[in-house]
């Protein structure tokens, strides 16, 4: 019986979405996923309806820039986070001495139990502010005016945006992907490590044609894991993120929302339209960003269960 | 020959040497930023911090943590009720009745996926539909049992996962063992399989908890949020009161009070957490000495 709960959870939780979202699904239709607005209406507003489904007139919701701050924060988190967990994990196992290892990886355990909103206090009291005055304007003062590099110039803001937020996802996805990296590091055999040295091989080749190699698919196993952490972060993001709703962030430091923080920032305030549709609509918002994380987590398991199969050296044993 | 090859040489030196100031800067990157979070979170506590926090209830943006600390243990104990429970007893069964079926495929893959699926599902979503459903669909109301439903289902996959591989990892030898003393299934697995495999269990649960009680996406629209609310003894209609909410809440808050109660808030958070990882990591180091016979 126990070990139908998850699957009847997940099928539950699921069921609620497609429910309490399918009125907003038929009225936003589907420009619901390409649209950049977010308009509740009037809450005094005439009551309308459409497609048989009651809301207050002036209504235009839009996810795109939810969707795409969710997608872009967590692509710079992958980004920041996945070279230097595989640098760290490379330095704990290949040449800090044991026991120095062994308390930085406890360390880096705790990393991963501390709360996000530990995060997000940090972030916004501590390292948003010191972005903004002493890293932030070096970086806008020398980048050109030329596309992409563009976004990276002034104004720099206050330090609440998607750099910031990108910066602290990356360290809290960091334990997931160091630590798995650090133990898939560990199962490689000696003996093929210790052939390349004998040819000549320096530390560096050694880890780019033996080491990587031989545990590539369960480092991207454990990146897409940690990306699915990044896309599914919701009050960090709604501390640090900036809060942004209808529009894409101005440049790389600009506030800006994720699907997950404006739910959290608006299921309260959707109590006030009386016909539920916001409420609805925030329905619609959790299916999509459902949708995106199964997705991504499916893939990181497929990844995971093919290199446990194919290759055996690779993965971790089930 | 040797003009041409200096230069190789040359590069595959560079290589080397930006390889490994590269993973030296890896580490860096890794351990600052956390030292870093985790020393600021105690020196701004630590500037205004009275003992007297930790025994006084906080009132609107003031006062202190005893009774988020008392709903935060609260919810605790709700989830290794529940969770612990149905986590462990579902770890059981992946572990010791759902062998693998035919061509070494692992049996029950639908439930063994939904599992996977749900220990990644965004733990705001579980907080939207626990609040749609039980919190105003039922009408329970903001309070205990919404929140620590929504909680267990965070962390079943969990404890389940974990359960199951401290199973597994008891050595054959062990149940073979029992077999030859003539045990019955039911009666090694009490005595000899369970016990060689609880301190993985109970480290699984301590991490479990660990995860409950910094959780705040979950909580908001299930155990509600009022930070001046006290602990009732009431399963529904009590909005139970915790630390995060009281760093979420009241870090931008303007006054000075606020700040206080949101550093104090985050410093216990981080107090907890340490105690519960440090815990599991005694237990494991000391299974890892008395245990004989195992790795």
């Amino acid at each position: 019986m126990a070990v139908l709960l998850p699957f009847a959870a997940l099928v539950f939780v699921l069921t609620i979405l497609v429910i309490k979202g399918w009125p907003a699904v038929k009225v936003n239709g589907p420009r619901f996923l390409t649209k950049s607005t977010w308009s509740t209406g009037s809450a005094y507003a005439t009551i309308v309806t459409t497609h048989g489904v009651r809301h207050p007139s002036g209504i235009d919701y839009g996810a795109w820039s939810l969707i795409a701050g969710t997608l872009m924060s967590s692509a710079l988190a992958v980004l920041f986070a996945l070279p230097v967990s595989i640098g760290a994990a490379f330095a704990l196992t290949e040449w800090v001495p044991q026991w120095l290892s062994r308390a930085l990886g406890f360390f880096v355990e705790i990393l991963a139990g501390i709360p996000s909103v530990v995060f997000g206090i940090w972030g916004f009291l501590v390292l948003g502010p010191f972005l903004a005055n002493h890293v932030y304007p070096h970086i806008a003062s020398v980048m050109p005016n030329v596309p992409i590099l563009n976004l990276f110039r002034s104004p720099t803001g206050h330090g609440e945006g998607l750099l910031t937020t990108g910066l602290i996802l990356a360290l809290m996805i960091v334990p997931i992907i160091c630590s798995t990296t650090r133990d898939l590091f560990l199962q490689v055999p000696a003996l093929p490590k210790e052939g390349g040295e004998a040819l000549g091989m320096t530390d560096w080749e050694v880890a780019r044609k033996v080491t990587l190699p031989w545990v590539r698919s369960g480092i991207i196993g454990a990146t897409v894991l940690g990306l699915g952490r990044a896309l599914g972060e919701t009050i960090m993001v709604a501390m640090v993120g900036g809060s942004l709703l209808g529009a894409l962030p101005q440049n790389i430091y600009g506030p800006f929302g994720t699907i997950a923080a404006t739910i959290v920032n608006q299921l309260d305030a959707a109590g006030i339209d009386g016909t539920g549709f916001t409420t609805d609509t925030l329905a619609e918002l959790a299916l999509v960003l459902a949708v995106i994380s199964v997705a991504v987590n499916l893939v990181a398991r497929l990844i995971i269960n093919r290199s446990s199969q194919v290759g055996a050296p690779v993965g971790r044993p089930a | 020959m040797t003009t041409s090859a200096m230069p190789r040489t040359t590069q595959r030196r560079a290589f080397q040497v930006a390889f490994r100031v590269g993973t030296v800067l890896g580490l860096l990157f890794v351990i600052g930023p956390a030292a870093w979070l985790v020393l600021s979170v105690v020196i701004k506590a630590a500037a205004h911090f009275k003992w007297s926090v930790l025994t006084t209830n906080t009132v609107g943006t003031s006062g202190g943590l005893e009774n988020a600390i008392i709903g935060t243990l609260v919810l605790m104990l709700g989830v290794l009720i529940v969770a612990g429970g149905i986590g462990i007893l579902a770890g059981l069964h992946l572990a010791e009745f759902a062998r693998p079926k035919r061509s070494g495929k692992a049996g029950f893959g639908v439930l063994r996926t939904a599992s996977d699926v749900l220990s990644g599902f965004p733990s705001i979503v579980l907080g939207y539909v626990g609040y749609v459903a039980l919190v105003v669909g039922l009408g329970w109301g903001f309070s205990l049992l919404p929140a620590v439903m929504i909680l267990s289902i965070m962390v079943i996959p969990y404890i389940a996962k974990s359960t199951e591989t401290a199973l597994r990892q008891v050595p054959t030898s062990y149940r073979e063992g029992a077999e030859a003393l003539g045990m019955s299934g039911g009666y090694a697995l009490r005595k000899v399989i369970l016990k060689t495999a609880l301190p993985g269990i109970v480290t699984g649960l301590l991490i479990a908890l660990a995860i409950s009680g910094g959780e705040t996406a979950p909580l908001i629209y299930t155990a509600g949020a009022q930070a001046s609310s006290t602990v009732q003894f009431s399963l529904i209609h009590h909005a139970v009161p915790y630390l995060t909410y009281l760093v979420f809440t009241d870090f931008n808050q303007p006054q000075a009070s606020a700040h206080y109660l949101a550093n104090d808030a985050a410093l216990v958070l981080v107090a907890m957490v340490l105690f519960l990882l440090v815990a599991a990591r005694l237990i494991v180091r000391r299974s890892q000495r008395f245990g004989e016979g195992r790795r």
